[in-house]
């Protein structure tokens, strides 16, 4: 049990520190930091999805005015390591998938080096591409492990003997769509290099991840590369890992010496450059006793990954947390396509691995006439189920009780396709939250007392729109026992001590965790009276708190759901969400990343959807106009609320992790929603009106 | 950079002439043309802008009527009280299209003369009749749920994506264009083409022609009217579908019709034969089905749009029963 700390600025709501800035537009993004004389980069791009390139003839574009220069496969420098192979820019005459980078041209201006990448003459021959993910392919196979080290298939009992033995039997198979990540900031890097020193100002969930990527990938000793990122306009796990234009913007930047570089992406080159989250198929069976217990479950993902970089989406693993039942197993299977890597997504695993098994789950609730919430905490587990270890602390029937309170959920009719309202088919669903609570290794602080009464502290962390800046501060300020107004927190550059990336909702559990053993360590030194320029640097405490425990986060959201019974539109005038999560720092900031979770999770259900055209290999609705995000419209009413939990396992904050969470499970409510409303039962997201209007 | 030169045109007459000369695009909002100039789907080696001519004036015509400039932006158009008062159905239309910020700067001739938002016409790297003539089309075979599902070719499906000239179809306005021959009208209805075996001519303008206005007649005494469209989001989508209607009916009995779809056709659609069932016809549930199978007998849907059918046919009938049976 690790010692929890009293709270005392945690719990309450300061603004973001750097709200300010932000509206201001005075807060420096990367593309935005004041460098002088850049130039800029542009990006030519595969136009098909596997060939090898037989030419480039980069002649008319360095005849045009302005144009400083062109890398190609034939004239980029060789790079140290290929080892990831998405970074290998530029290192072979292979076209793996359209959108590849093929060369880039450097220019005085935007314009002029956007019109000579037009210029430029890339000769390809072409193959035959394969971009088609099914369940009946041939060739699937299984990964040596899936995303976060989990193990790709498990078994327990007999299944056979399970669903045997099942009252009632659910087999069905659910899609989600092939989602893009669409921060608002697009991704982009200014680099500068100057006497074997690299600057990179870039738009990372991790500064430090992008230093060893580049560092590695360039053969420098990480030192030598200073990565800049105090302000990132979202990632949602697309900036956790360096993606190609980093290093393409370094290799520019090598190419100029001492002249900064601009390198931004723009939202259709986003597509194909920084990672999506792949198409999933989940076959789930689930077998239920007359008395509503699961016998039998069993979830059998499969996913797609390209061929040059294997990427496995942990979809089967939520399933292994969630309900009890003797008899189970997941799995993982993989197509290697002619397709850019897939990569994070709020939430990988989860987010996707909730939708089938949650959806089946309101599908056994109703051939066992059980209440979905009733059905649910019928099969609450004792022990986590495929660890057999014991939960550092679960709360989820309590967040479906509460829920239901809240939402009003004891009135509800249970037949579908009962309640009607001016036109509208109105219903309400019900589905379940999981996260895992990670902690990622490699953290340092430093916390330096500066006269009269400053505590500086210092770490390479990310803002990520999270509120970093504000919820770090005040876990400091109690880790100190001072106020948060005492607390000068520096994140976002890795002149700063080393941190882990703003991932698997993994920050403020690490950071956090560093931030506290520093501060004790700090008073353990000096006191409660030091003396000016005293400072102290640790680094995150061992834990084995996840030997012991299974560790959470919970929740339970809720749904109601209008079809038109004319033209089939489907909209979700209310979300409610309540989540087990811990201690929550900063409830302002907290409700902020609850309801962004659960509002892109509804945008999920209704409306994303990347469309893959075979024939080419690439997604071609790739800008915002297109690939559809829900607008303040579709979001009328979205409430996020949270029980009390105290998890003493944790860590010192006693904190879980919310910034994944809301997006896991909204799916699956809208849609059992959806069928309470209508009676039709949709397993294919997403939830368009052409799966309603008849 | 991709040089282009650009004027600011004084008059019309100097406009059109200057478009005339060097074969310019007008920029009007530029919401639409510089988003195609940054696609490289357009290319235009001179803009003449057209903002500053003594275009953007609302009026009521002497007989009744109302003309509207073809530089009034959106916005204004749809909050312009006599817009609101007599034609409600086009304040309706403006306010479901696009975002407050482009119908700020959106304009009437640039809304009429938007250009498809077919996937592959926005995308150069793949091919399309419309854009490159003769390189095929990718859409047929291709993603096409926003596609048209009456009065296409084998070469082009795209849709025209327009909700402000679905209106204005039903409300029978008149297109006033300046040419290099001078003035002369268009009706609405004819203003926008079927692609046919040219889907690179989206309209019967040719590249000098300069719309100037659009009028629209008055709506006759005791008709109603509204506008209704459906997308895949609540705000900010293209149609799937969309109507315009325009009824009168007299003792049970449909007087006048006209109706305009909107998301099924190259151009905004007048459904003729849907009106020609009603017309005359006392109102009842199973004359506006008949109507509305009538006119969708032809319907052809595609891979991806084969909803858009029994879709439209809901938006008729239902559009049709909320006017025939409102409360006076
Ligand atoms: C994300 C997005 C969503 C949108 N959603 C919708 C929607 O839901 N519904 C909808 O209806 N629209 C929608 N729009 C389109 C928008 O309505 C049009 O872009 C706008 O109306 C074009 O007007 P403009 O004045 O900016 O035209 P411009 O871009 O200036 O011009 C468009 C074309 O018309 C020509 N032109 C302009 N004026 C004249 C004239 N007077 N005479 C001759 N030629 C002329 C130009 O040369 C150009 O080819 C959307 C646009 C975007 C970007
Ligand atoms: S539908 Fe028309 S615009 Fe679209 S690809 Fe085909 S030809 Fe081009």
């Amino acid at each position: 049990m690790t010692d929890l700390l009293r709270p005392r600025a945690m719990g309450r709501s300061p603004r973001r520190v750097e709200g300010p800035a932000k509206v201001t537009g005075t807060a420096p993004y990367a593309s935005d930091q004041p460098v002088h004389d850049p130039v800029h980069a542009w990006l030519v791009q595969a136009e098909v999805a596997r060939g090898v390139v037989t030419s480039v003839d980069t002649g008319r574009a360095l005849a045009e005015e302005g144009v400083l220069t062109v890398l190609t496969p034939d004239n980029a420098p060789r790079l140290a390591s290929t080892e990831d192979a998405e970074l290998a820019a530029l290192q072979s005459h292979d076209v793996d998938f359209r959108g590849q980078v093929l060369a880039v041209v450097v220019a005085r201006t935007p314009e002029t080096a956007r019109h000579a990448a037009s210029l430029v003459r890339v000769v390809v021959e072409q193959r035959p591409h394969d971009v088609r993910l099914s369940g009946d392919r041939a060739d699937l196979y299984a990964p040596e492990q899936v995303n976060g080290g989990f193990e790709t298939d498990t078994a327990e009992g007999d299944l056979a003997a399970g669903l045997a033995q099942a009252a009632h039997v659910v087999d069905r198979t659910y899609t989600t769509a092939w989602y893009n990540n669409n921060p608002l900031e697009p991704h982009a890097t200014t680099a500068v290099w100057s006497d074997e020193n690299l600057l990179l100002y870039d738009s990372t969930q991790g500064v430090h991840t992008t230093r060893e990527a580049v560092a590695e990938t360039f053969g420098l000793s990480p030192e030598r590369v200073h990565v800049i990122s105090p302000h990132v306009g979202g990632g949602f796990g697309a900036k956790g890992t360096a993606h190609v234009h980093a290093i393409l913007a370094a290799m520019a930047a090598r190419a100029l010496p001492d002249v900064p570089v601009k390198l931004a992406l723009t939202r259709q080159q986003m597509y194909s450059l920084v990672g999506y989250r792949t198409p999933t198929i989940q076959r789930v069976r689930l077998g239920g006793s007359a008395d509503g217990r699961l016998t039998a479950l069993a979830v059998d993902a499969i996913g797609q990954t390209s061929r040059f970089k294997e990427f496995a989406e942990q979809t089967a693993v939520p399933a292994r947390t969630m309900y009890a039942a003797p008899h189970r197993r997941t799995t993982h299977r993989l197509a290697a396509l002619d397709v850019p890597v897939p990569a994070w997504m709020r939430a990988p695993g989860e987010c996707p691995g909730m939708f089938g098994p949650e959806v089946a789950m309101d599908e056994l609730a109703i051939a066992c006439g059980l209440d979905p919430v009733e059905f649910r905490v019928r099969n609450e587990p004792e022990v986590e189920p495929e660890s057999g270890k014991p939960f550092s602390s679960r709360n989820l029937v309590a967040c479906l009780r509460e829920g239901a309170r809240r939402f009003g959920w004891s009135h509800r009719d249970p037949t579908p396709g009962a309640r009607q309202e001016s036109g509208w088919r109105v219903g309400t669903g019900v589905a379940a939250s999981t996260y895992p609570v990670n902690r990622s290794p490699g953290s340092e602080a430093n916390i330096r007392f500066t006269a009269p009464g400053r505590y500086r502290v210092e770490i390479g962390a990310a803002d990520i729109g999270t509120g970093t800046w504000t919820s770090l501060a005040q876990i400091a300020a109690d880790a100190l026992g001072v106020d948060h107004g005492d607390v000068e927190l520096r994140i976002g550059d890795t002149r700063l001590p080393k941190a882990s990336v703003a991932g698997g909702s993994s920050g403020i559990t690490s950071w956090g965790s560093t931030v506290v053993a520093a501060a004790r360590a700090f008073r353990e030194k000096f006191g409660d009276r030091p003396d000016d320029g005293d400072e102290t640097c640790v680094a995150m405490p061992e834990s084995s708190a996840s030997d012991d425990y299974a560790m959470h986060a919970f929740g339970a959201q809720f749904a109601e759901v209008r079809v038109h019974v004319d033209t089939g539109e489907v909209r979700v005038p209310r979300l409610l969400g309540v989540f087990a999560v811990g201690r929550v720092v900063n409830p302002r900031l907290a409700r902020s990343q609850l309801v962004g979770g659960m509002t892109m999770g509804l945008s999920m259900a209704l409306h994303e959807h990347s469309l893959l055209d075979e024939r080419f290999g690439h997604v071609v609705n790739h800008d915002l106009a297109e690939y559809h995000i829900a607008t303040n419209s579709d979001v009328p009413d979205v409430e996020a609320h949270w029980i009390e939990e105290h998890d003493p396992h944790t860590n010192p904050m006693g904190t879980k992790g919310i910034g994944e969470i809301g997006i896991v499970g909204t799916a699956a409510a809208i849609v059992n929603a959806a069928h309470h409303a209508t009676g039709i039962r949709v397993r294919d997201l997403p939830l368009t009106l052409d799966h309603f209007v008849r | 950079m991709i040089p282009f030169d650009y004027r600011r045109a004084a008059d019309v007459e100097g406009a059109v002439a200057e478009a005339a000369r060097t074969g310019a695009a007008f920029l009007a909002g530029g919401t639409n043309l510089v988003d195609r100039m940054k696609l490289g789907v357009s290319a235009p080696e001179v803009l003449v802008d057209i903002n500053r001519l003594p275009l953007d004036g609302v009026e009521e015509l002497p007989g009744g009527g109302l003309r509207v400039g073809a530089t009034v932006r959106n916005s204004d158009l749809a909050a312009h009280p006599v817009v609101r008062r007599d034609y409600p159905l086009l304040s309706r239309a403006l306010l479901s299209g696009a975002s407050g910020q482009l119908r700020t700067l959106a304009t009437t001739g640039g809304n009429l003369l938007q250009r498809t938002r077919c996937l592959y016409f926005q995308d150069t790297s793949t091919p399309c009749n419309k854009r490159e003539p003769g390189s095929g089309c990718s859409a047929i075979d291709g993603h096409n749920r926003q596609h048209a599902i009456l009065g296409a070719s084998e070469h082009c499906v795209a849709v025209h994506p327009s909700d402000m000239a679905v209106a204005m179809a039903a409300l029978d306005a008149t297109v006033l264009v300046h040419g290099p021959g001078g003035p002369r009208t268009v009706p609405l209805t004819d203003l926008h083409r079927l692609p046919g075996d040219e889907p690179h001519r989206d309209t019967v303008l040719s590249a000098a022609d300069l719309i100037t206005a659009v009028d629209l007649p008055p709506l006759p005494r005791g008709t109603r009217s509204l506008y209704r469209k459906v997308r895949d989001r609540a705000s900010y989508a293209f149609a799937l579908v969309s109507v315009a209607l325009v009824l009168h009916v007299d003792d049970d009995v449909v007087r006048d019709v006209r109706i305009a779809l909107g998301g099924v056709a190259h151009k905004p659609w007048r459904a003729r034969r849907a009106e020609g069932v009603l017309r005359g016809r006392p109102v009842s549930a199973d004359v506006f089905l008949e109507a509305a199978e009538a006119e969708l007998a032809d319907a052809r849907p595609l891979s991806g749009n084969a909803f858009k059918v029994p879709l439209a046919r809901n938006v008729i009938v239902s559009a049709l029963r909320d006017l025939a049976w409102e409360e006076r």
